[in-house]
């Protein structure tokens, strides 16, 4: 792991209306390194994501991101171009829903393929072979690739959403929920393809998601969030096999039976 | 009620070309920004004028913003001089205005046009023109307005690209044929309003002005003369125009736009130029080779 991080997350602070999305929350993210984040519903979690993506910006405190070319910038501090050029070539967001992640109507291979037209690929016969190969990373037979994702599965829209966020070749992934109203097998297959992904490509990751089993499976580090505050921090088997914080061992107490 | 007076200047109670002058300065305002920043849909106060929505009246508007005493006026609509809409906006001038009119494509320094760009190259000076229903090319990929602002505001427009790759992969060809996107001085896309793609190329480097209004959207775009106008493809699948197996059955055109006319019930068909202009230029000069 470099000594650099790539995300430097600094007192991220972000109110709605009357009570506070997140408060303070501050961490470091390596690149290969998998964060997770968890907590109940209404913890913050999703703000937080939202702040690093750049869809809301932050009432308070910053996010850095090391870019490959033009060293450590503020994400929020950047102008709107930049901030957009930079989430469709260097970070890439896998969605809870795929319906808000990806063009149902659209083939699979040109779901895929998209991003590569936004930077200016110009040649339809590698741009197939590219989409073709991702579909292949992602375990859908290359023959799928003219069929729109509306006629997939669930598992396997999601697994689309993935393909076409990784053609860019991103560094950085966040993903909200992404194994949320799949069933236990199907998670289980997206998990291992993730796991792979991550490990082959190197991806720096932050996954929000109210699944332990989830986070056991995929995250280095966890961060356990309530109220918009992170409780408790630390390594994922640490945290989840010694909790700490009162909330922790509520969380891990509950989840975690038998 | 008696019709109203018709003088040398035009119709006794009404302004120069219909429009009040403070309008025809909002309007010429907006196509001076059109005309700085090729390609980009600047809105404008669109006026209500005397014929219904989709029959042109944002061409007719920018018409009457530019057109001056002097002026010779072409109008037509899919490349023929005396179809209902054609002829309805050129006696709309004519009265209005008291201007000259022509169906000469050379004599005209202003050409209204609905659906086509004249066979007959343009030259520096005149000015085309367009009348445009949807103004805005990504309309049917992205349905709100403030989305596509900032895609064309980015520049993102791999969506389009996306689309033109989902005809290959359904037809093996891109399917284009009508109101194919552009990109305008390699900024903007740009719709060129429903001409058919045998008329891009034409947009490339024009001599002419070409001004566009959209009435119901309100909006105008402009492509100045000698703009790079380039349709969008992919290099393995380059931009391609039509042809035709058939020449022109009254002039014997192979290089024209052809229309394809159904003449009989037993499904004869006849091929015909759809620049009317252009076609019977081309007939009376054979007509003149032959006596």
């Amino acid at each position: 792991m470099s000594a650099a991080p790539l995300l430097q997350v600094d007192r991220l602070g972000y109110r709605y209306g009357g009570g506070a999305g997140c408060r303070e929350v501050s961490f470091d993210l390596h690149p290969g390194e998998v964060l997770g984040i968890a907590g109940e519903s209404g913890a913050g979690k999703t703000t937080l994501l939202r702040l690093l993506a750049g869809d809301l910006a932050p009432g308070a405190g910053n996010v850095r991101y090391a870019t490959r070319g033009d060293g450590i910038v503020d994400l929020h501090a950047l102008g709107e171009a930049a901030r957009r050029r930079l989430l469709r070539t260097d970070i890439g967001i896998v969605r809870q829903n795929p319906r808000d992640g990806l063009r149902m109507d659209v083939s699979a291979g040109g779901n895929i393929a998209e991003r590569l037209m936004q930077t200016g690929t110009r040649h339809y016969g590698r741009l197939r072979e590219t989409a073709g190969d991702w579909l292949e990373a992602v375990e859908i037979p290359r023959a799928r690739m003219d069929d729109p994702p509306r006629e997939f599965s669930g598992g396997m829209q999601q697994r689309v959403q993935l393909a076409r966020n990784l053609v860019t070749q991103p560094r950085l992934l966040l993903m909200d929920e992404p194994t949320g109203g799949l069933d236990v097998s199907v998670q289980a297959r997206l998990l291992d393809i993730l796991r792979r992904l991550v490990h082959e490509l190197g991806l720096a990751v932050v996954i929000v998601t109210h699944d332990l089993a989830v986070i056991r499976l995929l995250a280095h580090r966890l961060m356990i969030m309530q109220n918009g505050r992170v409780v408790e921090e630390g390594l994922t088997d640490q945290v989840l096999d010694d909790p700490q914080h009162a909330y922790t061992q509520l969380l891990v107490s509950s989840i975690l039976k038998g | 009620m008696n019709a109203p007076e018709t003088t040398a200047a035009g119709l006794a109670g009404y302004n120069f070309a219909y429009l009040d002058e403070q309008t025809k300065r909002m309007i010429r305002r907006a196509l001076l920004k059109a005309v700085a920043i090729p390609g980009y849909q600047v809105p404008f106060g669109s006026r209500e004028m005397p014929l219904p929505y989709g029959w042109g009246t944002g061409g007719i508007q920018v018409t009457a913003a530019v057109l001056g005493r002097d002026d010779v006026l072409k109008v037509i609509d899919q490349g023929a001089d005396d179809t209902t809409n054609a002829v309805s906006i050129r006696r709309f001038f004519a009265r209005t205005a008291g201007v000259r009119t022509t169906t000469d494509t050379a004599e005209a320094t202003l050409i209204q046009t609905r659906h086509r760009i004249p066979e007959t190259r343009l030259r520096e000076g005149q000015v085309l023109v367009f009348q445009v229903p949807i103004p805005e090319p990504l309309r049917w990929l992205e349905p709100r307005e403030t989305e596509t602002r900032r895609m064309h505001a980015w520049s993102e427009y791999g969506a389009m690209q996306t689309r033109l790759y989902e005809q290959i992969v359904r037809y093996g060809r891109i399917h284009q044929t009508y109101d194919y996107p552009v990109s305008v001085n390699d900024r903007y896309l740009m719709s060129p309003s429903p001409i058919p793609k045998f008329d891009n190329p034409k947009l490339h480097h024009n001599p002419a002005l070409l001004l566009f209004g959209a009435g119901r959207e309100r909006r105008l775009y402009a492509v100045p003369p000698y703009t790079d106008v380039r349709s969008l493809d992919f290099e393995d699948h380059p931009f391609e125009v039509e042809h035709w197996d058939a020449a022109c059955a009254l002039c014997g055109a192979r290089d024209s736009y052809l229309d394809e006319i159904i003449v009989d019930d037993r499904g004869t068909r006849l091929h015909v130029c759809s620049d009317t202009d252009y076609c019977g230029r081309r007939q009376a000069v054979a007509r003149e080779e032959t006596a």
